[in-house]
């Protein structure tokens, strides 16, 4: 569901497959250790087939915990379909979504 | 940080479900730590089970029947643990007798749906045809409550600042001519948002937007194949879930966030929303009708019955919600502090709101305990409320509803007075002057705020049609015309329906324009139908309830048709907008309160100080004296001929020092038949004016 590795000082967390009220809890424990203590993090969607009102809280609460700290979150990849329902339900406002890896990498600062 | 409750444990297990006793409230179902609380309240019943659901399926996962010590009173409530929230569906069986001649209709074949479900399932997507086969149709579900609503709170926009928009959330952008991504939904009129604060509105009301079922009676029409449907959903299943359907997430459940984010992006851009709320009647309708709660759960205390056990019908629809048993006093207050306080609503319509008035034998009331409640309510204070001042048992309350001091009515008497008086009927001028005053006859002690002032609605002709069409044309209805009011009060300019005359046409777009014009002069609260700004038609059917299709629907490309009526009804909200001297709480006093030497309000006709009020007359004038507006304001003259002729109209002085320039004037062709401030023309001659043949004229007092 969520696999980490880190491109200089940015955090990508890569996810997959369905995030709903089962797998939410399960992707949150395995996303947490990774995210401690990091200020910069890609969330890369790309493989997230549907996420569900669960899933859609996890993100945001994930969000809000990072950015507390004063790190900065992107989110990659978003299929038209989930940007249209996080559209829906008022979530896409809170999120800097970018296409791709690299040009969130670039809005970072970073340089791959 | 505190610890876990240490009451927190199951104590029983059935079938691998943990569960223990539960809280009495609140009502319904709660997400509580590790699991889920459901309350249920039944007077009458002998015993409860807790039925349990996976999303969509049709067996049951589990059927927890409630151990005896797990009733309070005649509170069922029990706690299960380990429930997945987004995947539940729950329902109740319950035991009781089956006794109808002594009210109760208890069948513990039948799974019940929870009044108080923040969700109901089985209608998520809006048309989709149901399997008839199901054994049960509407399942309660879980809601999430942590929507993140900022900075957000109802807008509390005082209410004579308030121009309200009456809107059906698919008819809105249904149509594929509204370019919106998601047509037919909340978020749909999201999209339109800019569009909305463009023509000026503040306030939005939505037609019914609790769960109902679209099918309900759902027919094909005889002769053209075509389905009919409960299409305005003056139906209520569920009053705590937010119509599914309506939503472009509903198939996912996010209704719930779909229509928040809605309510939370209006209130960014200055609009309040109102609801259109049914208490008056369940979809459950009489004896024949289906079985899906309330009959079930505890019918003696939810419907208003007959001596020997038959449903009363004051509603029209079959039954009576038994509004005023304590019960389902509570029930209803519980479900409008709900909607102000989850979904940040501004304020609620009562359909029918006289059956809310009448006691639990269908009489009415002189202080009904509901009306009181609601009118007191912490929660509720500073929500508006606005009552549909009648029922269908023939009760009359326009001006007479129990207001304590607080309620606002739709002003029936507003709409079929303006309607006479703008089609040419003659005797009606001295009402026409109390109408735009606010209507002092029948709210003297409340204020013009009390009077919603409209003269179209979604029941009856849009305004198109209410000057292009004489009679009803509901064949479309397939109830061979005989639906829908016949006392229309309407006039087709000459020609029945749609014309290609030039001069019929001609003469139909300035009567809407003096429609919206003496609508936005008038002390009350003016409420537009939608589509009316831009001349939507219902081809002659003035019954449009179940028409999801080109009937019901706002096609907006009339927009570019008629650019010019669109461009007149923004300009004249904008109008009333920046002059406080048409908004008022109070009624004018008829005499000087602030020593600048005119009255409040001064009645003319074609001669200035002279108004015709004799039984001939067609013609009415009025000036405004913008010194007695609560903030500095110019005056406002108002020239009113409903004569088939143009008549000169001597003024009355602008005052001050200053003089008349022309605003409005609707025999004119646009651009000039309305004016921005800045562009106003003075009149040449400040002593008197032509008004147009059935037109009206509008005059600003400013320095030359």
């Amino acid at each position: 569901m969520v696999s980490v590795n880190k491109q200089g000082n940015v955090t990508v967390i890569e996810l997959e497959g369905s995030i709903d009220g089962k797998t939410a809890p399960q992707v949150r424990d395995e996303m947490r250790p990774a995210l401690e203590g990091c200020t910069e993090a890609i969330l890369d969607m790309t493989k997230v087939g549907y996420l569900s009102s669960a899933g859609l809280r996890l993100l945001l609460l994930v969000y809000r915990e990072f950015t507390a700290r004063k790190g900065k979150l992107m989110l990659v990849g978003v299929s038209p379909d989930i940007q249209a329902v996080m559209s829906h339900t008022g979530f896409l406002n809170f999120f800097t979504l970018k296409d791709t890896q690299a040009q969130a990498m670039e809005a970072l600062g970073q340089t791959q | 940080m505190m610890e876990p409750r240490i009451d927190y444990y199951p104590t029983h297990e059935y079938q691998g479900f943990k569960f223990r006793r539960g809280h009495t409230l609140p009502f319904g179902a709660t997400v509580v730590p590790s699991g889920v609380n459901f309350s249920l309240f039944s007077s009458a019943a002998t015993g409860c089970t807790l039925v349990l659901f996976r999303k969509h399926e049709e067996e049951p996962m589990v059927e927890i029947e409630f151990p005896q010590e797990f009733r309070i009173g005649d509170v069922y409530s029990m706690i299960v643990f380990d429930l997945d929230v987004e995947e539940l569906e729950y329902g109740y069986r319950m035991d009781g007798p089956w006794n109808p001649s002594a009210g109760h209709r208890f069948d513990r074949t039948k799974v019940l749906c929870d009044p108080y479900a923040r969700v109901v399932g089985g209608r998520d997507i809006w048309r989709e045809e149901p399997d008839w086969e199901k054994r049960q149709h509407h399942r309660g579900r879980l809601a999430f409550n942590d929507f993140d609503w900022e900075h957000d709170r109802p807008l509390e926009i005082p209410t004579e600042d308030l121009v309200i928009y009456e809107t059906h959330v698919r008819g809105f952008t249904a149509h594929p001519s509204s370019g919106v991504s998601a047509p037919g939904t909340y978020a749909g009129i999201r999209e339109k948002i800019p569009y909305l604060k463009e023509l000026g509105v503040n306030c939005i009301e939505l037609l019914p937007i609790f769960e109902f079922d679209e099918w309900e009676n759902s027919r094909k029409h005889p002769d053209t194949g075509e389905w009919l449907l409960n299409y305005w959903g003056y139906s209520t299943l569920g009053f705590f879930a937010p119509k599914a359907g309506f939503a472009a997430t509903g198939r996912f459940g996010m209704q719930v966030d779909e229509l928040k984010t809605l309510i939370k992006e209006l209130h960014q851009a200055g609009i309040e929303v109102m609801l259109d709320v049914v208490f008056n009647h369940t979809a459950e309708g009489d004896h024949r009708g289906p079985v899906i709660s309330y009959r079930g759960l505890d019918n003696k205390t939810y419907y208003i019955l007959t001596p020997d056990g038959w449903y009363y019908n004051f509603s029209g629809c079959g039954n009576t919600l038994n509004c005023n048993h304590p019960v389902v006093r509570n029930m209803v207050l519980d479900c409008l502090r709900y909607w102000a306080a989850e979904y940040h609503v501004d304020g609620f319509r009562f359909d029918l709101a006289s059956i809310l008035g009448r006691d639990q034998n269908g009489a009415p009331l002189s202080n009904p305990p509901l009306l009181e409640s609601l009118a007191y309510d912490p929660v509720l204070s500073k929500c508006k409320l606005i009552a549909e001042a009648w029922d269908a048992g023939g009760l009359y309350q326009v001006g007479s509803f129990p207001a304590y001091g607080r309620w606002a009515e739709w002003n029936g008497k507003y709409r079929d007075s303006t309607r006479k008086f703008l089609k040419g009927d003659t005797g009606h001028v001295g009402e026409i002057a109390t109408r735009i005053q606010g209507s002092p006859d029948l709210y003297y002690y409340r204020g013009p705020t009390a009077s919603v002032n409209f003269i179209t609605c979604h029941d009856g002709f849009t305004l198109r049609d209410l000057f292009s069409y004489n009679y009803k044309h509901n064949e479309a209805n397939g109830e061979n015309n005989n639906d829908g009011s016949n006392d229309n009060e309407s006039w087709n300019c000459g020609w029945e329906g749609e014309s290609t005359d030039p001069a019929v046409n001609h003469m139909r777009a300035q009567m809407m324009k003096n429609a919206i014009c003496l609508l936005m002069v008038s002390r009350g609260i003016p409420m537009l139908l939608m589509g009316d700004e831009f001349g939507r038609t219902q081809h002659g059917n003035n019954n449009a309830y179940c028409h999801d299709d080109e009937l019901g629907w706002m096609d907006w490309a009339l927009a570019q048709d008629n650019p010019e009526l669109l461009r007149f009804t923004r300009e004249m909200v904008r109008f009333r907008h920046q002059h406080p001297v048409l908004r008022s709480k109070s009624f004018f006093e008829h005499r000087d309160r602030v020593g600048s030497g005119y009255p409040d309000i001064s009645f003319h006709g074609t001669q200035a100080y002279w108004p015709d009020f004799s039984p001939g007359s067609r013609c009415l004038a009025f000036r405004l004296d913008g010194a007695h507006a609560g903030s500095p304001d110019s005056s406002i003259y108002v020239a009113m001929n409903m004569y088939w002729d143009g008549l000169p109209y001597q003024l009355p002085p602008a005052g001050d020092g200053k003089s008349w320039k022309i605003a409005v004037n609707t025999s004119m062709p646009s651009p000039h038949d309305i004016y921005s401030t800045s562009e106003a023309p003075f009149l040449q001659d400040q002593s008197s004016a032509i008004v147009g043949p059935r037109s009206m004229m509008v005059l600003v007092a400013d320095s030359q």
